[in-house]
């Protein structure tokens, strides 16, 4: 059997995969992360983690330096014995299985070509290792080169390479032995930023070419949303909230995954009702006392001090009162305003002193600003853009 | 062949392989060094409490075992005694501390602003200058002392060029004295002073001097504040590095120093050559390293920082 | 500025006087014709002539060379293997120790590591028979103990600068630990296994008292002719020595500082 036929089986007997997977219940996952720890003597890295990824998912982990993202996945490549916990790959517990036994390949952060080696040296070495005939390493090197578009630097040494040629030489290396799971660590982070754009959408045709499960992690919450299928947001060791970037994006958890992502407001309030059957909820707002309604599924208690978040590009910013049902609305001066070009950054002083940070497209070209300092604006926005938070 | 290789390569990849291949990388340099540099101190230590006697080896045994031994165990202070009893070596210990503490400060004065120097100049330059400053280290010691001795003898260089500059009648006694010692060690061991310095002054960042000097503080106060207190590393790993080898130097006190500059290397190496007497060496070098051990760890920990 | 900056070049120049006028007259010297040491008698190379007919020194030379080659080759292999096992093995019992022995060889006085060895030497020879005498195999054993304790420095500074996803990289692509060591680590680390192997060569060669307390009755390497000569004064033959000695050396390092300075400008960093 040749590496074509190979490849097409692969790709033909590759089970019929849902769109969304971790919605179907009998969908089986592939990789089973239970009870995950990793402990450095006094400090924990990774605590209780539970996690599960399905087949050809592209599945992110996103956190801030130090959450213990890379411990988590320097345990799945098996460079790292976890302390607690069981980490299972299609079926198989990986306790005990030394990382050059695993079905995964890894791509690292700096790449770590081999600076010995020619790039053809360093895409086969893994095959070389598998003591693959000589000539099957040098057909599927080729063949690799050609996906990754490196044909013509196959007698170089990585020194005389681009970070971006380095960059592919690492991912070919890494595919080239067709794992049952890829690992990128920061797959982008050593990239400028154009080249960055342009590689993520390369890596995603890639992984849904190969249907290869890919798992990466990433500081960067721009990278992950774009890459990912779903992510989960770490800290301190623990996945704070898992699901689709939309979801993680749109209805966070709590303050820490709002942050996170970009800015957003947030605004204290008191819960007037709540009727979670209905998904309803109405609040009054903290100091101006102002009512608005939101949506949510959880039970608040009359009385019960919540946060409302509202993304800053959900408002929109007008100078007449705007009218309409569902919407909330509140008046104040701009104290700031700064200008990108594709859109502005406002941030205004509402009645009570908060400051709101409104982001607004600039729809019309006018080489005058259409608002100045301390003009008397009024924001306003749907109802259901008011996320209730209640950590 | 083909078939033995294949074996060879599947015994190769069993997982017992490679905890062979680790115990074996671990293994061979622990116990080689256990063996023949751990195992010796202790040896040394046992014999400092044997008797010398006339025999191969020239000591007795610690232990007797035979029936008619009136102790089993032989062991004595008498070394220690002697050594504690006999002025001898009380000032040969104090003077090799002295020595060697001095010699230290003599090669931190020449050393640092070479070092500053080699590290604040331009690429090239310093690439030269370090290699002028290996290059002795890489030539016999044994010469470099030996140099000394043809420019500071009776007859030497320095004493001719005086005297036909008139400067001098007599030639000076300048061989054979301890300031020819304090000149072999400073000369000999300043490479080991400048390199660590220089390591830690090349990092330092020297917008760190322009911060300081922006905040008002004129060059000198930003050595004494910023430079100083930045290189302590190094001076501190310099120091160590020239202090104790130079503690227990021998060829240098035995070719430029005179009969009575008595540094403890010397004494010993005389005790064990000229008088045969090995259980007293061995317990001078029992306190001579009881004298390092500290100054070694501390190196250690400095290394390890 | 102007000042200190003078005051720093000053120091420069006298520093660097000092260490190499010393060296400087000795070379000079040994073209004396004359035998005093301070009186210049024209030029001439009888000293050479003189060197190269004295059979002791050259056997000497020839054996301090072998024992160096040897002794260095030894080193170099169990120094490079305790750097791997510092930096690349993890936790394992008696590390702590290991850390701790590994780099006191290059601080111990020369006398007690010499006196230690030859009392561990005799010792051992009382209890097992071996060695049955003293020579150029107690010297060269002695050799690589204090000089496998510098190349495991140089190598083990050179693992840890490096990338360790490197190995990791290889191992993650089915590289066995030995592979890894033998592909990856070994090949990038050789130009460190270099230095470490010409320096444990140089110290060899160089070493003097504890080769004397390691040495048996026949065995004289070349230090110990060398200071039994000096001890009784300035002989111009050791000048001569002395000038074949220090030029060679430094033509080797100047042309190796050479070659490694091209090559790491040719690989960038890496």
């Amino acid at each position: 059997m040749n590496r074509d036929d190979r490849m097409t089986t692969q790709r033909s007997t590759k089970p019929y995969v849902a769109a969304t997977p971790w919605l179907d219940p009998k969908a089986v996952p592939f990789i089973q992360i239970k009870n995950l720890s990793k402990q450095f003597d006094k400090f924990t890295a990774v605590d209780k983690v539970n996690l599960d990824i399905y087949q050809g998912e592209l599945f992110t982990i996103l956190g801030g330096s130090g959450c213990g993202k890379s411990t988590l996945l320097r345990m799945l490549a098996g460079f790292e014995e976890p302390s607690a916990g069981q980490i299972i790959i299609d079926g198989v517990d990986m306790a005990n299985i030394p990382a050059y036994d695993r079905p995964i390949n890894m791509m690292f952060q700096s790449y770590a070509v081999f600076p010995h080696m020619t790039v053809e040296q360093n895409i086969g070495y893994g095959l070389k290792k598998d003591n693959l005939p000589k000539a099957e390493i040098a057909t599927r090197v080729k063949e690799m080169l050609d996906l990754v578009q490196l044909g013509d630097l196959a007698a170089r040494k990585p020194h005389h390479l681009s970070g971006g040629q380095r960059q592919r030489v690492a991912l070919a290396r890494a595919l080239i032995k067709q794992p049952k799971v890829l690992l990128l660590d920061e797959p982008l982070a050593a990239l400028d930023k154009k080249l960055r754009e342009q590689t993520q959408f390369e890596l995603i045709n890639l992984q849904y070419e190969l249907g290869i499960t890919f798992v990466v992690v990433t500081h960067d919450q721009e990278e992950a949303m774009t890459l990912s299928d779903r992510l989960a947001v770490m800290n301190t060791g623990k996945f704070i909230q898992t699901g689709t970037p939309t979801q993680v994006y749109e209805s966070p958890i709590n303050r820490f995954v709002a942050d996170f992502f970009g800015t957003i407001n947030f605004f204290n309030a008191t819960v007037i009702s709540s009727d979670p059957a209905a998904k309803k909820l109405s609040a009054k707002l903290e100091k101006t006392g102002t009512k608005l309604d939101a949506n949510s599924e959880t039970a608040f208690a009359e009385g019960a001090e919540v946060t409302i978040a509202v993304r800053p590009e959900k408002i929109i910013i007008s100078q007449k009162r705007p009218d309409g049902d569902h919407i909330t609305i509140t008046k104040g001066t701009v104290e700031d305003l700064a200008y990108y070009g594709n859109r502005s950054l406002y941030r205004i002083r509402s009645q009570s002193g908060r400051i709101i940070q409104v982001s607004a497209q600039n729809y019309q070209r006018s080489e005058a600003l259409t608002l100045e300092w301390d003009d008397e604006v009024f924001l306003s926005w749907d109802s259901s853009c008011n996320v209730v938070l209640s950590e | 062949m083909n078939k033995a290789k294949q074996t060879i390569k599947k015994l190769y990849q069993q997982p017992l392989a490679d905890k062979i291949w680790r115990n074996f990388v671990i293994g061979v340099p622990y116990f080689w060094l256990l063996l023949f540099f751990l195992a010796p101190f202790a040896i040394v230590l046992k014999i400092s409490f044997a008797t010398p006697i006339v025999a191969l080896p020239p000591f007795t045994p610690l232990l007797d075992l035979s029936a008619n031994a009136d102790h089993w165990l032989l062991a004595t202070w008498d070394n220690y005694r002697f050594l504690t009893e006999d002025n001898l070596y009380w000032i040969s210990y104090f003077k090799s501390i002295k020595i060697a503490a001095i010699s230290t400060f003599i090669c931190l004065l020449i050393g640092y602003p070479m070092a500053y120097g080699i590290a604040r100049a331009t690429a090239t330059t310093r690439n030269i200058l370090l290699m002028l400053v290996i290059l002795p280290f890489w030539t016999s010691f044994l010469l470099r002392v030996y140099a000394w001795m043809g420019l500071l003898g009776k007859n030497g260089i320095v004493n001719s060029l005086l005297f036909n500059l008139g400067l001098i009648n007599a030639p000076l006694q300048m061989l054979y004295t301890d300031i020819a010692v304090y000149l072999g060690i400073v000369y000999t061991y300043i490479p080991f002073m400048i390199l660590p310095l220089y390591a830690t002054l090349e990092k330092m960042d020297t917008s760190l001097h322009d911060a300081a000097a922006d905040l008002g503080a004129k060059p000198w106060q930003t050595f004494i504040d910023v430079t100083l207190p930045l290189s302590k590393p190094g001076i501190i790993a310099g120091s160590l590095l020239v202090f104790i080898p130079a503690i227990g130097e021998y060829v240098i006190p035995a070719l430029l120093g005179g009969i009575d500059s008595l540094m403890i290397g010397r004494t010993l190496y005389d005790e064990f050559f000229v008088n045969r007497d090995w259980p007293l060496a061995a317990a001078v070098a029992t306190l001579l390293l009881v004298i390092v051990v500290i100054p070694i760890m501390l190196f250690q920990r400095s290394q390890q920082e | 500025m102007q000042k200190s900056s003078r005051l720093v070049f000053s120091a420069l120049c006298f520093g660097f006087a000092f260490l190499y006028i010393p060296i400087l007259v000795l070379i000079v010297f040994s073209f004396n014709q004359s035998a005093i040491a301070s009186v210049w008698g024209g030029f001439s190379l009888r000293w050479y002539t003189a060197l190269f007919n004295n059979q002791q020194i050259i056997d000497a030379a020839l054996l301090s060379l072998k024992i160096a080659a040897t002794s260095a080759t030894f080193a170099t292999i169990l120094g490079t293997m305790a750097g791997l096992a510092l930096t690349q093995m993890g936790r394992y019992s008696g590390r702590l120790v290991f850390t701790g022995i590994i780099a006191a060889p290059l601080v111990m006085p020369e006398v007690i590591t010499g006196l230690s060895l030859l009392l561990m030497f005799v010792s051992l020879q009382e209890l097992i028979g071996w060695p049955v005498s003293r020579g150029a195999s107690t010297i060269t054993i002695a050799h690589i103990t204090f000089s496998m304790a510098y190349v495991a420095v140089i190598v083990q500074s050179r693992l840890s600068s490096m990338d360790q996803s490197l190995q990791e990289a290889a191992m993650d692509l089915g590289g066995r630990p030995a592979q890894v060591a033998f592909d990856i680590t070994l090949p990038l680390i050789a130009p460190s296994m270099l230095s470490g192997w010409l320096l444990a060569f140089t110290l060899s060669l160089d070493d003097l008292v504890i080769a004397s307390f390691t040495s048996g009755a026949g065995a004289s390497t070349l230090p110990m002719v060398i200071f039994s000569k000096i001890k009784l004064g300035v002989t111009p033959d050791i000048n001569a020595l002395a000038t074949l000695i220090i030029g060679s050396v430094s033509i080797g390092i100047v042309i190796a500082s050479w070659i490694m300075f091209r090559h790491e400008r040719r690989s960038g960093t890496a």
